[in-house]
């Protein structure tokens, strides 16, 4: 097999994925999003949108910058090659598949119940303050209705959003904070009306619509926090296959969804490209990086008859394989199910939030009902019994308990955003704060999961420029290394006639000499057996110019995010599938408390039940697919942005930047939300014990309701934004910035 | 009370103006990308 067969699959595989992500909207266009990790101001957007605007085929080109994902319409057969567009323009994208027909329908529920509370609130509020301020009875009979007229919509329209939520608790036996809160709004709205029928004095329609309006609040920040990180998330470059190059019995070739891949089907591999299904090699030898797979950070040679796993990247020669396994029944898949099992055990965690709505909606009815039944026995005046029983009711309603914890979680989510972790939901900040240990895995966690270039400094300056112009025009792992140097003087020669060698190197022409980089054997073109320096080398019509040393490193501050976590208190074990001495090295060297090493993906499962069953609390962060069961069974877990999409998605936390700092950091700004949330909670129980009396000798008017509410939520909304962000971290100059290194490894796909 | 009986209905009426307003806006994806419009106001063309 000759290299030049790489290339036209390629582009024959890039049009057809692009079809396969492109959708026929109702004008006839294709439509397709992609997302562009890197735009990050005015100028991206024009030159993106120009871009891809100037390729033919395409109707309209918009970026949205929040998103960072662009949307393309186009038409014709020939799908525009909107990828290579962007990223000669400097902006690598991958395409995004599971594009929604519409936005995100939940947010836009929430900010609409949220607008119609929010007005509504504020007119009967503007009427009620002319009542408490004295306005003659027949005024504020007229404003008790409007008041009525306009609350009833709202408690329709908002308030369905919790009743909805209450019902559904109820009916499956259980009770939830939206229970209390349902209860509250409408008797209050009941209340309030019966009183106006009655040409009573007070009227509690403010104190039930503000409640709404306050508690919606809390909850479209819950949802936007959330939201937020899974669109981010959902932006990192997708790795596993979208489809594979099936060869048919005639020769030709053809692009197929994933899906489709039988058993028995011949598939063509070409660099770079990830072994979709489980197969056998049948053709070509090439080196494989099996790190996501086994956590091996060495490249596996391979030759034909080899066993191929699914998602193992080929990083040599196009290869011929055999599927033996259909997509569901892959490594991949395999390791989906064992992350199934191993989810089971994580729901059972409770929130915070409905283990003191357990506690709080019993304790809130029963009061209501004693004072009731109190103040029938002390006076027999049911219509005063019913009333005060409700207003206990409405001043215990929990505006500042419904907010105590939501608002200090979007305040963390938003400091964790600040360093570049995004949180998937609310719950993972509860437990992270109550871990006791942590498991690292070692490749592409503790490490970066790809070579760097280690001697350098034994290198001859014009050899290594040379070297990195050659390694420019490969996409090997080691050519990506060599590129990254950047070496510090222009290139001495011109070189021209450049081809590549799979599974050799690179070879170039300059003035009748020829360069090349790459394997010893090869470069040196020496008679097979004679002794050989191992790794890469630059040659010069076979005479070595230089040799190239490469080793996995570990991320930057490995260490001192290791000491930080010692320093917490908390063990950290390195659990790996690599070798034993790697392992114990790679520990000894950022000075971890233990190590296991050579385990495979349902060990490392069964290590953390084993910690679990111990009754330990365990933060596992990793990023392979052999870590993803783990992920998912951990009692809270981490994965970097470069982790595999099934690892990413099972992750709790997904941190973006490039060092491990951001796992302190992480447990640090989650314990100081604990503490908050716990304060919140305690002033809320104490602003009950002070109100509830009140309310139960029947001294709550709705001015003291109203006064008493807003005021409670002030104060847990002020006391959530004290959350510090941690010692040490360094916040990015703007958000935005996070994306980078994410991007970069979107690039390196 | 006469002069409530105007101006509670054109307080009310304004409130709903800015109501739909908002969810007009929202519902032509005004909101859609914020980061956005805030630059593609400096360009000159569109």
């Amino acid at each position: 097999m000759n290299a030049s067969m790489g290339i036209s699959p390629t582009l024959e595989r890039e049009a057809s994925e692009l079809l396969l992500a492109s959708r026929l909207d109702k004008n006839g266009l294709q439509r397709t999003e992609l997302s562009v990790p890197d735009v990050h101001c005015g100028a991206c957007i024009r030159r993106v949108e120009k871009v891809l605007g100037a390729l033919p085929g395409v109707e309209q080109a918009r970026l949205n910058l929040s998103t960072r994902r662009a949307t393309v319409h186009w038409t014709g057969d020939q799908p525009p090659p909107l990828r290579a567009a962007l990223e000669k323009a400097g902006y690598p994208a991958t395409y995004v598949d599971d594009v929604p027909e519409a936005k995100d329908p939940e947010l836009g529920r929430l900010v609409r119940a949220l607008a119609v509370a929010g007005f509504s609130a504020s007119n009967i509020m503007l009427l009620s303050v002319s009542v408490w301020s004295g306005a003659d009875p027949e005024t504020r009979q007229v404003f008790y209705w409007i008041s009525a007229a306009l609350a009833l919509p709202t408690l329709l329209y908002s308030g369905r959003i919790f009743f909805a939520s209450a019902w559904k608790a109820l009916r499956h036996g259980r009770t939830n904070m939206d229970v209390p809160i349902s209860i509250g709004v409408v008797l209050a709205f009941a209340l309030s009306l019966f009183e106006t029928l009655t040409h009573g004095d007070h009227a509690y329609f403010d104190a039930a619509v503000t409640l709404l309006f306050f508690l919606l609040i809390g909850r479209t920040l819950d949802h936007m926090m959330r939201e937020r990180a899974r669109t981010a998330v959902k932006g990192l470059s997708k790795l596993a296959a979208r489809g594979a190059t099936v060869v048919q019995e005639n020769g030709s070739t053809s692009y197929v969804p994933i899906a489709d891949v039988r058993p028995g089907m011949d598939l063509l591999i070409t660099s770079g490209e990830r072994i979709p299904v489980d197969g056998t090699l049948e053709e070509g030898i090439s080196e494989l990086d099996v790190s996501m797979v086994t956590g091996e950070s060495a490249p596996l040679t391979v030759g034909p008859g080899a066993d191929l796993r699914a998602g193992t990247l080929n990083l040599g020669a196009p290869i011929r394989m055999k599927a033996t396994a259909a997509a569901s029944d892959s490594f991949l898949a395999e390791m989906v199910r064992l992350m199934e099992v191993a989810e089971g055990g994580r729901a059972r965690y409770r929130r915070i939030a409905d283990r003191a709505a357990q506690l709080y909606s019993p304790v809130v009815h029963l009061t209501a009902l004693l004072t009731f039944a109190g103040w029938m026995v002390v006076n027999g005046d049911w219509h005063h019994s019913i009333s005060t029983a409700i207003t206990v009711l409405i001043i215990t309603c929990p505006c500042a308990l419904g907010l105590a914890v939501p608002i200090v979680q979007v305040m963390a989510a938003r400091r964790l955003f600040e360093l570049g972790v995004m949180v998937k939901d609310g719950s993972a900040l509860e437990r992270v704060s109550e871990v006791d240990a942590v498991v690292l895995d070692k490749t592409g966690t503790m490490t970066l999961g790809k070579p760097v270039l280690v001697n350098r400094s034994d290198i001859a300056p014009a050899a290594l420029a040379i070297a990195a112009s050659l390694a420019a025009y490969s996409s090997h792992p080691i050519s990506r290394a060599l590129v990254a140097e950047k070496p510090p003087q222009p290139v001495p020669v011109i070189l021209t006639a450049i081809s590549e060698s799979p599974g050799n190197g690179v070879e170039a022409q300059s003035a009748n000499v020829t360069y090349r980089l790459g394997r010893a054997g090869w470069a040196l073109g020496s008679e097979p057996g004679a002794a050989m320096p191992a790794g890469t080398v630059l040659a010069r019509d076979g005479e070595l110019l230089g040799r190239f040393d490469f080793s996995d490193r570990l991320r930057s501050d490995a260490k001192a995010a290791v000491a930080a976590l010692r320093a917490m208190g908390l063990p950290v074990t390195v659990v790996s599938g690599d070798r034993d001495e790697i392992v114990a090295r790679a520990a000894a060297e950022v000075d971890a408390s233990g190590h296991v090493a050579g385990v495979l993906p349902a060990e490392k499962l069964a290590y953390l039940e084993k910690a679990k069953a111990e009754g330990r609390k365990t933060l596992m962060v990793g990023d392979g697919l052999n870590d993803a069961p783990a992920l998912a069974g951990a009692h809270v877990s981490m994965a970097p942005a470069s982790a595999a999409d099934v690892g990413r998605n099972a992750a709790d936390f997904v941190f973006l930047r490039e060092g491990l700092s951001a796992i302190p950091h992480t447990i640090a700004v989650a314990t100081a939300s604990g503490r908050l949330i716990r304060q919140n909670l305690g002033f809320a129980v104490l602003y009950n014990a002070v109100a509830v009396p009140l309310a139960i000798l029947g001294y709550v008017t709705p001015l003291v309701a109203a006064l008493a509410m807003s005021a409670s939520s002030i104060v847990v909304v002020a006391n959530a934004l004290r959350l510090p962000a941690p010692a040490g971290a360094r916040p990015a100059a703007s958000a935005r910035e996070d994306a980078v290194p994410a991007s970069n490894l979107a690039a390196a796909e | 009370m006469s002069v409530l009986l105007v101006l509670v209905p054109v307080a009310m009426g304004l409130g709903f103006l800015g109501l739909g307003a908002f969810l007009w806006s929202m519902k032509s994806g005004q909101y859609d990308d914020m980061d956005g419009a805030a630059e593609r106001i400096l360009h000159d063309d569109d």
